[in-house]
């Protein structure tokens, strides 16, 4: 018998779970394996129990009852699908069709629409309203990416909680009463809070929609992949959306710990880079004036080479987006030198989400500032660009330079070896460039502020022979240290990461799962 | 009494003792009427002492629902450090009464002794008096009574010298009748729009500002001080049928009666007395057809279930409708019932806060249903229909607004058939809705 104190047993649709005190029936039913459908509840927002989809039968109550806001009482018997409570929540649904214009074939949502979902799965098959017109009013520009289409709206009032009870901006209320009721912008504002994204994921509809994947594509046609958000430190987990390999959305994906549901605009929005056109997407080695296209083999052996031939200071400068397997391995390349390794941080205002502690968009606008400083990099990109000026080798992993960087970089006379996503004009000064794979193209890691290690994977394609940084860092490392074998996956090379640095320690890709795993990170870099 | 004609035998006149007196309205002229006695009183009783007078006597809520006052007050926390709230709810709204407006226009000080009473059993020190927005009078009225109670000590930081503290706000609506709804009412004075809230948590846990609350309605506050002054079983005497209905009631009778207006009557009275005595009965050569007994939140009664009901919660009960708010709305046989329950429907699709999907959708599809049953395009689909959205529309909201549009429409169809029949077989000329 489980302590009342800890935990009460309910049954539900047949299946006994112990749940703590003080959870909802719906809460206590996802234990149980059984979904009650619902709209207007959302874990992360308060429950306001409106929609009424919820409501299901709980023995010895004479009512129905909204399984969102009910907690669950010890030994209560809980049907989610009895007659009486499918012919409720029918009856609900052919209430929020009767005004719903159906226009499934031109709407966003469609695939991925709670009400399509419901109705399909055990609603009227059809309609008793067919003398009437519908409701109707026109789309509403509320924003810089969100548009309103009252017409599909279905008045659950999650995107009006969502504003006001967790970004505590309250500029979206319900307007009206009765069947007129619509979703009202406060007078003279615009919905751009930095997190407002938002309401359009938490939308159960196509009334919410983002300006940006406006008619963009079908949700049947996207392929989802698991991932982490590369906008900042947060570490926000996220899905990439894409379509025919072209990053098309991001999106939140759940992590209680880290972000919840959210995802905040600037990291939503900035995906194009993703998609780049300009690509570096063959190994090129330096034969004169020219940089000449080579197969892996030959172009591995010559930057194997540079190194090997390397006297003198080494200066590795780092993009914060690179994964701690790529920022490791590329570091160890250089550990027979004194070396200067940097990457630079972006900065840019600090955006928190106020209901959610410890969820901002952060200042530091890279994710892997925690994994670099760990892999045995610092915040300190001035200090790399001066150590340009008599270094004897530099490496650039996927970096962008400023002209006056560029101009450091060629003053110096060092050989670089450059491992790039990019052909752009840092090319023109490598004596090796070695095309890698972009985020989206990798499995990886990233450790955010809080030192959770995450793994992010891959969600298309690379470009042309691009490879990952890892691998590339791997093979030359094979070639230069005799007995070290290039791993073969993401996984070995984090592992071959984790034996340098003491806060991985133990630590593998299989345990990270999709919420990863949170390493001390006080005093336990590789930095000397 | 009858306001404005004057008092019948047959009634029982104690809270319209003085309707239609102005001198009753101002402070003197209350206290030479006896007023302010219950006040005094209870300054001398305990809070325990006060709820248990209450509850002995009987008094059950007025405003619709019946819930015995004593009761409730008793649910209230002993004195915890947070401050605890009475409201009075005088939004009163729903079709067919007038009889809160008619206790605050003509005896306002009676409803402040009340709530002060009130006060004082739930260890509260302040009242907030919700008015109905368009009850521009009565507001004027109520306020000027207030700012005299407060000159003459009956409220204020010491209350006829005892030291007590009660204060008395008055909160005017903006015309939603869902603010009458208690919980809706509570986040109307907080400033939010008028929404109902989820039951749990009780006014009584957490009501007002999140402070344990109790609210009453106008009449059954005003009921209070005539209790404690003349004592728990006189008011338990008035009770003609069911001794679990006491005191008096007063009933706003309106409609196609010869003499419509505010009646009270002691608990049990016979509703024929009522409608053919008191109010003088139908128009001459016309007879009954319905009455819908307690405001247009209430299954409609035939005149046959007329013929022997006792006016009372157990007595119209058991007629299958409810005593509600006493807002009794009498129909001869010229009334129309199709357009009668679609009148009362279009009301609450005007008036549903759109919370809930139920509510939102099913009150105004109602309507629409019955407006084109009046246009002679109605099928006998239609009223399967009619109840089937009924049956959706009760028991499964966050309050009973949509309980409260089905009930109607549902008695109708049940209990005047022919009504229907009428429409959908074309014998009566459709009505442009």
């Amino acid at each position: 018998m489980p302590d009342p104190a800890t935990g009460v047993t309910v049954t539900i649709d047949g299946v006994a779970v112990v749940v703590p005190p003080g959870t909802t029936i719906l809460e206590a039913a996802k234990r149980a394996g059984v979904l009650v459908p619902h709209y207007c509840y959302h874990p992360s927002l308060p429950s306001p129990a409106v929609c009424r989809m919820c409501l299901v039968e709980v023995e010895k109550l004479p009512k129905l009852q909204p399984a969102c806001v009910t907690t669950v009482a010890d030994g209560q018997v809980v049907h989610v699908n009895s007659a009486t409570a499918k012919q409720a929540r029918q009856g609900v649904l052919e209430f929020l069709l009767i005004n719903h214009p159906l226009d499934c074939p031109i709407c966003d949502q469609a695939g991925e629409c709670e009400l399509q979902d419901y109705v399909f799965q055990e609603g009227r098959s059809g309609t008793r309203y067919a003398e009437y017109a519908k409701r109707y009013s026109p789309v509403e520009d509320f924003g810089p990416d969100i548009l309103y289409v009252p017409n599909r709206c279905i008045l659950c009032t999650r995107c009006v909680r969502f504003m006001s009870d967790v970004a505590q901006a309250p500029l979206l209320n319900v307007s009206e009463r009765g069947d007129r009721a619509y979703i009202g912008i406060a007078d003279q504002q615009r919905l751009d809070h930095p997190w407002a994204g938002n309401v359009v994921d938490l939308c159960p509809v196509g009334s919410l929609l983002s300006k940006d994947f406006l008619h963009k594509a079908r949700a049947w046609d996207l392929d989802k992949t698991a991932s982490v958000c590369p906008g900042c430190t947060q570490g926000c987990n996220i899905s990439i959306d894409t379509r025919d390999e072209v990053v098309v959305r991001l999106r939140p994906r759940p992590n209680l710990d880290v972000n919840r549901h959210f995802i905040c605009d600037h990291g939503r929005h900035d995906y194009r880079w993703l998609n780049r056109g300009d690509r570096l997407e063959t190994p090129r080695v330096r034969r004169g004036a020219a940089l000449e296209p080579e197969g892996w083999p030959a172009a591995l052996d010559a930057a194997a080479d540079l190194l090997r031939g390397a006297t003198g200071r080494a200066v590795v400068l780092a993009s914060g987006r690179a994964s701690t397997e790529a920022l490791g391995l590329a570091r160890r390349l250089v550990d027979a030198h004194a070396v200067t390794a940097a990457i630079r941080v972006p900065l840019g205002d600090e955006a928190p989400l106020p209901a959610v502690p410890g969820l901002a968009l952060r200042r530091e606008r890279v994710p892997n500032l925690q994994g670099a400083e760990l892999a045995g990099y610092r915040d300190a990109w001035d200090e790399g660009i001066a150590a340009l000026d008599g270094a004897g080798v530099v490496l650039l992993l996927d970096v962008e330079l400023t002209d006056a960087e560029r101009r450091a970089l060629g003053a110096s006379g060092a050989p670089v070896l450059l491992l790039g996503t990019v052909d752009g004009p840092e090319c023109h000064l490598a004596t090796v460039a070695l095309p890698v794979t972009n985020m989206a193209e990798e499995i990886g890691t990233y450790v955010n502020r809080d030192g959770r290690v995450q793994l992010y994977r891959a969600a298309k394609g690379a470009p042309g022979m691009a490879q990952p940084a890892w691998w590339v860092a791997g093979e030359l490392l094979e070639r230069l240290a005799p007995g070290v074998a290039g791993p073969a996956t993401a996984a070995d090379a984090f592992a071959l990461v984790a034996q340098g640095v003491p806060a991985l320690a133990g630590l593998s890709h299989g345990a990270l799962g999709f919420t990863g795993r949170v390493v001390a990170l006080e005093g336990a870099g590789a930095t000397a | 009494m009858g306001f404005p004609h004057p008092s019948h035998p047959k009634e029982t006149v104690v809270l319209s003792r003085h309707f239609g007196d102005p001198a009753a309205r101002g402070f003197r002229g209350w206290v030479d009427r006896g007023g302010y006695e219950g006040l005094r009183k209870a300054l001398t009783m305990s809070a325990e002492e006060i709820v248990a007078v209450v509850k002995e006597s009987g008094l059950r809520g007025r405003g619709g629902a019946g819930f015995p006052t004593g009761l409730k007050w008793s649910f209230m926390p002993k004195p915890s450090g947070k401050p605890h709230f009475l409201v009075c709810n005088a939004d009163e709204s729903e079709p067919g009464t007038f009889k809160d407006r008619e206790i605050i226009r003509w005896t306002p000080h009676q409803l402040i002794e009340g709530c002060a009473i009130g006060c004082l059993g739930i260890h509260a020190e302040r009242c907030y008096i919700y008015i109905r927005g368009e009850f521009t009078e009565p507001w004027r009225i109520l306020v000027q009574a207030v700012e005299e109670a407060y000159a003459n000590g009956a409220l204020g930081t010491d209350v006829f010298g005892s030291g007590r503290r009660i204060d008395v706000v008055v909160h005017r609506g903006a015309g939603a009748y869902i603010c009458g709804e208690e919980t809706a009412l509570m986040n109307s004075i907080e400033g939010k729009r008028g929404n109902p809230r989820i039951k749990p948590p009780f006014p009584a846990q957490a009501g007002l500002f999140g402070m344990p609350t109790t609210i009453n309605n106008v009449e059954t506050l005003s009921a209070v001080p005539h209790i404690l002054v003349r004592g728990a079983e006189w008011y338990k005497g008035l009770s003609l049928a069911s001794p679990k209905s006491t005191g008096t009631k007063l009933f706003s009778v309106c409609g196609h009666v010869q003499r419509p207006g505010n009646y009270e009557v002691t608990m049990g009275t016979p509703m024929r007395d009522l409608i053919f005595d008191m109010c003088g009965g139908m128009r001459p050569g016309r007879t009954l057809k319905a009455v819908v007994p307690g405001g247009s939140s209430v299954p409609l009664m035939t005149a046959d279930e007329v013929e022997d009901c006792a006016l009372d919660y157990e007595g119209i009960a058991a007629k299958g409708s409810m005593l509600g708010s006493g807002g009794m709305i009498v129909m001869d046989d010229t009334a129309d019932l199709v357009r009668v329950v679609w009148r009362f429907a279009k009301f609450y699709a005007h008036e549903s806060c759109a919370q809930c999907t139920q509510c939102r959708e099913g009150t105004a599809w109602t309507a629409k249903v019955l407006e084109r049953i009046l246009q002679g395009k109605g099928t006998a689909a239609d009223l399967q229909l009619l109840q089937d959205l009924a049956e959706q529309m009760t028991g499964k909201t966050i309050c009973v607004l949509s309980d409260s549009c089905a009930a109607p429409v549902v008695s109708a169809i049940r209990k005047f058939p022919a009504e229907f029949e009428a429409y959908l077989s074309g014998r009566r000329e459709p009505v442009p809705a």
